[in-house]
């Protein structure tokens, strides 16, 4: 298995400035949940914030913790922790929430993912990026793009709006059991 | 501006004057079928026909100008007394306009229209002219230019800023030119020098000499557009007609539509808007006051920290007490800006009711009422289409045909009436018929056949009726090209449940039913009233409460299947616990001393249990469904002053989940993650 080698040094602002790299390349922002690191396409990431407490929604899934003003759009807030039934932890300062840019059914939606803490910026080439055919555990596999090595590490690679995915229809089944 | 952005503005500026325009012949002629043969109608109708013709000939619009000459021609022999409007008639010309929609809307989107169902209506409209040719000059084939003919000396001077309002002389030299052989000159001898040249100023004017056998009608409407922007002489210098030379000069050759401000928009556009100029001035007024305020306030910016005494206080008090009304003034007025009246959506259904009463061979008669009642215009344009199903609905199913009436005792004409109103912040619409009103029994029946009831449930006539909203519904023994598939009534409640309003429906068999539509008048901002359910806070609309009381425990008391109601004033209230349904701790088991806030909707009331009644303010209201969806219970979030989110309750659904019994109307949420807890949930 091959190593992708790179720059330590790559900070988010000179990854924004590089854009695009190119058809071969794609570049992803890392996260930690626990031990494990996880990548999201740099692209989609709008802001990165500290976390605040959120207004909890009723009737909404478990992994929505709640909602947030952020400059007046309200923006749903979204546990990874829970879609990938771990254990959840208490929120700290250190604590940092991933705004990011979804697309479903051709709506755009601002999405907030709470994580532990941000890692870096990688640039990666797309054929070096794995499937994820035998992850073994069902609750990741099914938000996940991909699997790369970087530094002697293995990344997983989300798909964003598989994970943060909100189903209109489910609304109008519960709502057809109360009439 | 280069000639393809002063064309693509023209364009865009006739469409949407054609639209007005083409709705006005609709209704002209409608009233003309009525029997109301006024002279002004027609006049009415011939200038509308005529703007239409000028218009799109100078937007290049050749089709539709051939087209509408000949209904302009008919119209010219009607208001002349040469032809005499017939039933026949008007139905041919609101094909026309139909044509003519079809035509405008296909050159909008850039797709060919039906050229033969076009020019299978234009023969039959010619077929009716009393002769062969009156004298009307025929429409001239594109590109054919004739040599023959008179030759016509125009001079044409527009004005500096011609080009300022999209107009393009060369556009009209072209539609000129397809009149006969044309030869241009162009004077620059009012050019200024370079340097004081301004280039969006038109500094050029022109002789043209037109070789034509056209009448000077048709030079006149090649200028029509444009007439007050310019100085036009038209003069003949020979003749081969019996007419002597005529020198005029540009006389109005067809009205330009009024410069209407409060004429209301085609509810399908959705780019623009058309304000009224009193709603406009209203505004200017009163940012005025709001600057005058501003400064009041701007004052006290010099004020050093000694001059802050008592009295200064009260007057920055004063101030802010100022501010805090002209925010409001100005929030309600720039709302009205996009209130539009509803007779925008309800103008559609004289011509609907027109061609379904033939159609279905029964006979109506429409009244609208309210017509002047105003709603946001996003509103306006969802409701139109559930509006327009229930009027279908009524018209096939609920009205009787004409002898089923009189065997009934009714009049032959069947009565739809669509009415409009304002009632405790909402805005209401009722369509309602005398037809035979919705038979209880078969829609029983249906439902026990579909599973939807139980045979031995007891349900009153009401509920009985609210089935029919159900998806897939439909007790009509045909179903009709107009209605009866079912698809129809549980849409129209999800269109109207989306603009966060209510459908109901009542009925006496026999006599008639009625369906009323309630709808928020603005979704933006409203009057809120904060609320403490546990350690959360949450907002109820004001409007919807009625009053707040402390309980007094010898008045509550448990029914049957363990809901609780509470006698107010000898009647019982079902009591909801907003704990329970929003998923919080509960924070008292009994309800002694509890706050209940009693809510209304729609004359049902309920009585919520709050934990503390917190301030009264301006809430702005703020989409969950931008980033998320609609959330059940909720109508929306908004931001309080410390900047967090509160959620603001629906009370609409909260009333009527408590009437049907079921105070839990969800599944108390999962708790959340809360700081400390584990969980191991599984994957959503």
């Amino acid at each position: 298995m091959e190593v992708q080698e790179q720059d330590q040094d790559q900070t988010l602002d000179h990854a924004a400035n590089l854009g695009v790299l190119g058809e071969n390349h794609r570049e992803f922002l890392t996260f930690f949940l626990s031990d494990q690191e996880y990548g999201v396409d740099i692209l989609r990431v709008q802001e990165i914030r500290q976390w605040s407490p959120t207004t909890p929604l009723p009737n909404v899934p478990t992994h929505v913790c709640g909602v947030i003003n952020i400059r007046g759009t309200i923006v749903p807030i979204v546990d990874p922790r829970i879609c990938f039934g771990m254990a959840t932890i208490e929120r700290s300062p250190m604590t940092v929430v991933i705004v990011l840019r979804t697309v479903r059914n051709d709506r755009e939606r601002y999405v907030g993912l709470v994580v532990d803490a941000v890692s870096d910026v990688y640039d990666v080439a797309i054929d070096k990026i794995k499937a994820t055919g035998d992850l073994g555990g069902g609750a990741v596999s099914q938000y996940t793009s991909g699997m790369i090595a970087l530094d002697k590490k293995m990344v997983v690679l989300l798909d964003i709006d598989e994970l943060v995915q909100v189903d209109d229809e489910q609304l109008d089944d519960v709502a057809q059991q109360e009439l | 501006m280069d000639f393809d952005q002063i064309a693509a503005a023209v364009r865009e500026s006739f469409q949407a004057e054609a639209v007005d325009l083409l709705d006005t012949m609709e209704a002209k002629l409608l009233e003309l079928e009525q029997g109301d043969a006024d002279e002004e109608v027609v006049h009415a109708l011939f200038r509308a026909a005529h703007s239409i013709k000028g218009g799109s000939g100078t937007c290049g619009l050749t089709a539709v100008a051939n087209f509408t000459h000949v209904v302009e021609t008919l119209l010219d022999e009607m208001r002349e007394q040469r032809l005499k409007a017939t039933p026949e008639l008007i139905s041919l010309f609101l094909k026309s306009v139909d044509c003519l929609r079809g035509m405008l809307s296909a050159a909008e989107s850039g797709v060919d229209f039906d050229a033969a169902e076009v020019a299978a209506v234009q023969q039959l409209l010619e077929a009716e002219l009393p002769q062969a040719e009156s004298g009307s000059p025929e429409p001239e084939q594109p590109a054919r230019p004739r040599s023959d003919g008179n030759l016509w000396k125009v001079v044409f001077k527009p004005q500096r800023e011609f080009l300022h309002r999209g107009n393009n002389p060369l556009l009209m030299f072209h539609e000129l030119a397809e009149l006969g052989s044309l030869a241009v000159l162009v004077s620059v001898e009012d050019l200024p020098a370079f340097e004081e040249l301004t280039p969006e100023d038109l500094y050029l004017w022109w002789t043209l000499e037109l070789t034509s056998d056209c009448a000077q009608q048709d030079i006149e409407e090649v200028f029509a557009w444009v007439e007050d922007d310019c100085e036009l002489t038209i003069e003949q210098i020979e003749s081969t007609a019996e007419e002597a030379a005529v020198s005029a000069t540009a006389e109005s050759s067809g009205p330009r539509p009024p410069a209407a401000a409060s004429k209301p928009t085609n509810p399908k556009q959705t780019g623009s808007i058309r304000v009224s100029i009193d709603k406009v001035d209203a505004l200017i007024n009163m940012v005025g006051e709001l600057v005058i305020t501003q400064s009041m306030l701007g004052a006290f910016d010099d004020y050093s920290y000694e001059d802050f005494d008592a009295q200064t206080v009260d007057r920055i008090r004063e101030s802010i007490t100022q501010l805090a009304q002209n925010t409001r003034e100005l929030q309600e007025g720039v709302m009205r800006i996009r209130m539009l009246p509803i007779s925008v959506v309800f103008q559609r259904f004289p011509r609907l009711v027109h061609d379904l009463s033939g159609q279905l061979g029964k006979k109506f008669e429409l009244v609208l009422e309210g017509e002047q009642t105003e709603l946001d215009k996003t509103v306006l344009e969802q409701v139109s289409e559930p509006l327009v199903h229930l009027v279908r609905n009524s018209l096939d199913h609920g009205l009787e045909a004409p002898e089923a009436r009189l065997a009934k005792g009714k009049p032959e004409t069947g009565t739809l009436t669509l009415s409009a109103f304002h009632r405790s912040g909402n805005a209401v619409i009722e369509i309602r018929d005398d037809g035979a009103g919705l038979n209880t029994e078969k829609i029983r029946n249906k439902a026990i056949a579909q599973g939807l009831v139980g045979e031995k449930d007891s349900l009153s006539e009401d509920e009985i009726h609210a089935l029919i909203f159900r998806p897939g519904f439909s007790t009509a023994d045909q179903v009709s090209d107009v209605s009866g598939r079912g698809v129809g009534m549980d849409v129209v409640v999800r269109k109207i449940k989306a603009l966060s309003g209510d459908v109901s429906i009542k009925s006496v068999e026999g006599k008639g039913t009625t369906v009323r539509i309630h709808l928020p008048l603005t979704m933006a901002i409203l009057d809120g009233q904060l609320i403490r359910i546990g350690d959360r806070i949450f907002i109820l609309p004001l409007l919807s409460i009625v009053e707040s009381l402390q309980v007094n425990h010898s008045n509550v008391s448990v029914v049957a299947n363990a809901a609780e109601v509470y006698r107010l004033r000898n009647e019982p209230k079902p009591i909801v616990r907003l704990h329970d349904v929003l998923g919080l701790d509960s924070s008292r088991a009994d309800l002694s001393d509890a706050l209940l806030v009693v809510v209304e909707n729609g004359g049902d009331q309920v009585c919520l249990v709050v934990d503390e009644l917190l301030a009264q303010q301006q809430v702005v209201v703020k989409s969950l469904e931008a980033n998320y969806r609609r959330v059940e219970g909720l109508a929306g979030a908004t931001i309080l002053g410390d900047g967090t989110v509160a959620l603001i309750l629906d009370v609409p659904r909260v009333v009527a989940a408590a009437r049907q019994g079921s105070p839990r109307f969800f599944p108390p949420a999962n708790n959340q993650a809360e700081l400390g807890e584990t969980q191991t949930a599984a994957a959503s």
